[in-house]
């Protein structure tokens, strides 16, 4: 489903992504993993279509995001770190804007609306200014809209932060459902998460993978705290170890 | 096509649940009241002056559509240069700084449908904006004889030259996350094109032909005189044309950066 390919993206001389690729199946949940200013909002940047890559391709469906942007951007929902919200209008309204220009159908507008508020628990407050309500409010909405289309495919950058306990278990049960015909990206700094959610993992680090592996694999006689510590304290040590021969 | 029609309705409801949209109309309407009060007072007082000589000739001279509706027009578009980067100084920078410009490039829109949306947006508030003042010649129609077709091709005037300035000004707004910087530069490129001309008195017959040619105020001048010459509506059709498609690259850019 998304077919990610030696992609690099470098910002003007700062290489934020080097040379990765990876894939996620339909109905996996790929977990998105590694410390912050690592490559993550980037590479999904690149995958959401919202900027280039440098080199390299990205496969949403069958379609390249460069050549077909149009055909993949339809099927992608997308969950950037901060909620795009626009801060004046309601939660309807809100959302009826982003279905009509995510290319809902009239008819079946009121329907997705319906859908996603009822998944999202905003049904209290559907006629809200969106700038008045609470973190946990203004994230929920935040992935109502990611999903107000049917996407094939969603892209969430840490979607559970600033929710409580109580909300963070209804939407971690909301992934779950949605994955199983579709293909989420899940980026996030919560380790129980993961191992909760997802099928697949991908840590990333200073801009290269250091390990794309199913989830049972890596965890297996061990936690993914320590794999994760294991493997990015490896590969800082790869990279700094000659360049500080080279300096004294 | 039909995604912009949504777009500009997003951004006509959004300036009228934001303060910014009545502040602008407000001052509009009492700037514009006040000029017209104040033409028409004098209006009336050269009447009444000229009444003693009972000369027809002089009577003859006192054209209220020269004396009056003209220099109200012109009064307008001087605020029109200040309220217009007020109006679209939001437009992009305001998306950029709230993160929705992510939403609006990650949906399957194209960059035409965005610019065309928000171009949309704003000439349907200032129709509004413009009709309100239809109020003056109004009065002017109920209670004296001004020539309808001359007001009628200065209001043409004045709207094409409001719809040029709002693509300026979406074209500011485009290139930066600062509502501010937005404003600024689009009020200096508005008065630029307003004062452009100045030096086209003393300068040779070439330069001033061109200065003259760029400058809104010889192109709206005519227009408020009455007289709608295609070569005034080419110069702000291409005005509009050319900032539109410069805004839509600097939006594309993101996208080749």
């Amino acid at each position: 489903m998304i077919e990610v390919k030696n992609l690099t993206k470098r910002y003007g001389d700062l290489v934020a992504v080097s040379n990765i690729s990876f894939t996620a199946a339909k109905g996996q949940i790929l977990g998105f993993l590694g410390p912050n200013g690592a490559g993550k909002t980037t590479t999904m940047r690149v995958i959401t279509g919202f900027m280039p890559a440098t080199s390299g391709t990205v496969k949403i469906a069958g379609f390249d995001i460069f050549e077909h942007s149009y055909e993949c951007r339809k099927r992608i929902g997308y969950l950037p770190e901060n909620p795009p919200l626009y801060n004046d209008m309601t939660v309807l309204s809100y959302l009826r804007f982003v279905g009509r220009i995510r290319g809902v159908a009239k008819a079946e507008l009121n329907d997705a609306v319906d859908r996603v508020l009822r998944a999202c628990g905003l049904t209290d407050v559907p006629q809200r200014v969106i700038g008045h309500l609470s973190k946990g409010y203004r994230q929920r909405v935040g992935l109502a809209q990611a999903m107000i289309h049917n996407p094939d495919v969603l892209v969430l950058d840490e979607p559970t932060i600033g929710l409580d306990p109580r909300q963070i278990i209804d939407i971690r049960s909301l992934i779950k459902e949605l994955a199983s015909n579709r293909t989420v990206i899940l980026s996030t700094h919560i380790l129980p998460e993961v191992t909760q959610l997802c099928d697949k993992v991908v840590i990333i680090n200073q801009g290269r993978i250091v390990v794309e592996e199913m989830l049972e694999t890596l965890t297996r006689g061990t936690s993914l705290e320590q794999v994760f510590l294991h493997y990015i304290t490896q590969d800082n040590a790869v990279v700094q170890g000659p360049a500080q021969e080279a300096g004294s | 096509m039909k995604n912009a029609f949504t777009i500009a309705g997003k951004e006509l409801r959004s300036a009228f649940v934001s303060p910014i949209a009545y502040v602008v109309l407000t001052g509009f309407m009492l700037l514009g009241g006040w000029f017209f009060f104040n033409l028409l007072n004098r209006f009336n007082f050269l009447v009444q002056i000229y009444m003693g000589f009972r000369s027809a000739e002089v009577q003859m001279r006192l054209n209220l559509n020269e004396m009056v509706v003209a220099p109200l027009l012109g009064n307008l578009s001087v605020v029109l240069i200040i309220l217009i980067p007020v109006i679209t100084m939001r437009s992009f920078a305001e998306e950029k700084r709230a993160g929705t410009y992510e939403l609006l490039l990650t949906s399957p829109l194209s960059i035409a449908e965005i610019v065309l949306g928000k171009f949309l947006g704003v000439v349907t508030f200032l129709v509004i904006m413009l009709s309100l003042t239809a109020v003056y010649p109004a009065i002017l129609l109920l209670w004296g004889n001004p020539e309808v077709g001359m007001i009628l091709s200065g209001y043409l005037g004045l709207f094409l030259l409001a719809v040029s300035f709002a693509s300026v000004g979406l074209l500011t707004s485009s290139f930066t996350d600062n509502q501010i910087v937005a404003a600024v530069s689009c009020l200096i490129v508005l008065l630029l094109l307003y004062v452009i001309s100045w030096p086209a008195e003393t300068a040779g017959a070439t330069l001033a032909a061109v200065l003259k040619y760029l400058s809104v105020t010889e192109h709206f001048s005519e227009m408020v005189r009455g007289v709608i010459e295609t070569k005034d509506l080419v110069y702000f059709a291409s005005l509009i044309v050319g900032t539109l498609y410069l805004t839509h690259r600097s939006v594309e850019s993101v996208r080749w950066r």
